[in-house]
């Protein structure tokens, strides 16, 4: 589904991503960890060509994002993405939110978008909010929202950078909980996220960057469980936020 | 101060026609409004046009857009008046400057030049805020607008734009104010707006002070209502949780 191939990235002088390989299949879920700058938001947001990057290439659903010839808007409809910190468009209603890129992007109707984006809404457990504006719910509903409005687009995977890094402890698990749920009826999740607790659950494959390298690259099981097998960085990195 | 208030004044004959002097006030209010309300149109649609080109990802744009706001900001607005009655005319195509001089009436050429002065001159200025309001929203909001699967045009229009101008209601408000004040320049090159007509009161009925105070009326009574308005539109098209600018 999406395949990374040996992507390097620069900021002027500043190489933020070298040789980033990987695969995630269809039906994956795949957790991407690593400390602060290490380059997870950077690959993330390359894989729906938010940032540039200078060699190699990320075929996303047979679509090659280094192509020339690749309508980038259409590519970024089919791949939905959540952001740390939420992104709903603030003078909008939630319905609004939901429906307006199901109208201006897919081309449907008012009615189905509507009626696709209120189902959604119900799904994450916020039907009774539909009129309000972003502003008045709290974190964790406005990251529920933001999940519910990319799933409208119907898309073939799903991005999350830090869903949870955001909000109030509390909220944390109402999140999650909906992507524990998503994950298990089978979309394909790339997710950067410290929630270790998550990645346990519900993640195929761990994915361990540092300084713009992908260190680990193994199952769950091997990732959790053979501990002593991993890089020193890993173990350091496991350490540390382990012990919270 | 030995001064024989008359109040009466402005119900008094002028001598010309049947008018009265509160008839060359409510003329001069007349062409007040009309200079600023189209220069404003002008200004508002080129400003923002302006300023979204400050913002866009092409150099090219945002060095015109740049520069624009550098000439026209920086020049004097009387300055930039006189060029364009005085100067621009002559270096128009032979047709257009036939037009200007001779087809128009002086007042239809005034106004035409005060309006496309004002209206550049205020644009500089509106362009300024439009792009302030642009870069006040979190970067994020570009990305999640991408991330659905817009095209720029279409994250400028129903992602950005609808939020910065919320947020610069209140200097674009004063912008518009400031389009109306400055309206009376157009009294310099012979077109008969306010204050023209009040200078004009003055002289002829020699009621200085009572024409002044009731320009001055006008002007600000002009203003407050002007301010309501804005004050409304605000209200009406606030969002909770909305940043704002410039205080609220
Ligand atoms: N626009 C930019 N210009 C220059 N350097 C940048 C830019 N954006 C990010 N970087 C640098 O690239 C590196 C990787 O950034 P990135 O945001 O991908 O890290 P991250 O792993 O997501 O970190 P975090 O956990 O803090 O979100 C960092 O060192 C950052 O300072
Ligand atoms: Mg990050």
């Amino acid at each position: 589904m999406i395949s990374i191939q040996n992507v390097n990235k620069w900021y002027g002088d500043f190489q933020v991503l070298t040789n980033c390989s990987t695969e995630v299949q269809k039906g994956e879920v795949v957790v991407v960890c690593g400390p602060s700058g290490s380059g997870k938001s950077t690959l993330i947001k390359c894989v729906n060509a938010l940032e540039p990057f200078q060699q190699g290439d990320i075929v996303v659903d047979g679509t090659s994002i280094a192509s020339p010839k690749t309508n980038l808007p259409r590519l970024r409809s089919r791949v939905g993405m959540v952001f740390q910190h939420f992104e709903l468009f603030p003078h909008l209603t939630i319905t609004e939110n939901l429906t307006i890129a199901q109208i201006k992007v897919l081309g449907r109707s008012k009615d189905e978008a509507t009626q696709k984006g209120l189902a959604l809404l119900d799904r994450v457990g916020l039907a009774a909010h539909a009129h309000k504006h972003p502003g008045q719910l709290s974190g964790g509903q406005q990251q529920r929202v933001a999940i519910a409005r990319a799933l409208a687009m119907d898309p073939v995977v799903m991005l999350f950078d830090e869903p949870t890094s955001a909000l109030d402890p509390e909220m944390v698990n109402e999140v999650l909980d909906v992507m524990v749920q998503l994950a298990q009826e089978g979309m394909t999740m790339m997710c950067v996220t410290h929630e270790m607790g998550f990645a346990r659950k519900v993640a195929d494959r761990v994915i361990f960057m540092d300084r713009g390298q992908i260190v680990e690259d193994c199952t769950k099981d091997t990732f959790f469980g053979d501990i002593n097998g991993r890089s020193d960085r890993a173990q350091q990195f496991l350490a540390k936020i382990l012990q919270h | 101060m030995n001064y024989n208030w008359n109040w009466g004044v402005f119900f008094q004959s002028t001598g010309i026609g049947s008018e009265i002097y509160l008839d060359w006030f409510v003329t001069g209010l007349g062409w007040t409004i009309a200079i600023s309300l189209v220069g404003w149109l002008i200004a508002l649609v080129l400003g923002s046009l302006l300023g979204v080109m400050r913002t866009v990802p092409n150099r090219l744009l945002a060095t015109i857009a740049t520069t624009y706001v550098e000439i026209f900001r920086n020049v004097p607005l009387l300055v930039q008046l006189f060029l364009w009655y005085f100067l621009v005319p002559d270096l128009l195509p032979e047709p257009l400057e036939m037009w200007f001089k001779q087809d128009l009436s002086p007042a239809a050429s005034a106004y035409l030049s005060v309006v496309v002065c004002l209206g550049l001159f205020t644009a500089a200025r509106v362009c300024e805020q439009v792009r302030t309001g642009i870069q006040a929203l979190p970067k994020g909001q570009l990305n999640a607008g991408y991330a659905l699967g817009f095209t720029l045009p279409q994250v400028y229009t129903t992602v950005l734009l609808p939020q910065a101008f919320r947020i610069i209601i209140p200097p674009l408000t004063s912008e518009f104010l400031n389009i109306f004040k400055n309206s009376s320049v157009a009294s310099l090159i012979g077109l008969m707006e306010l204050l023209a007509q009040t200078k004009q009161t003055a002289e002829f009925s020699a009621n200085l002070f009572e024409a002044f105070t009731l320009a001055t009326l006008i002007y600000f009574v002009l203003n407050m209502s002007l301010m309501m308005i804005m004050r409304w539109i605000e209200k009406r098209v606030a969002v909770p949780g909305l940043i704002s600018v410039g205080g609220k």
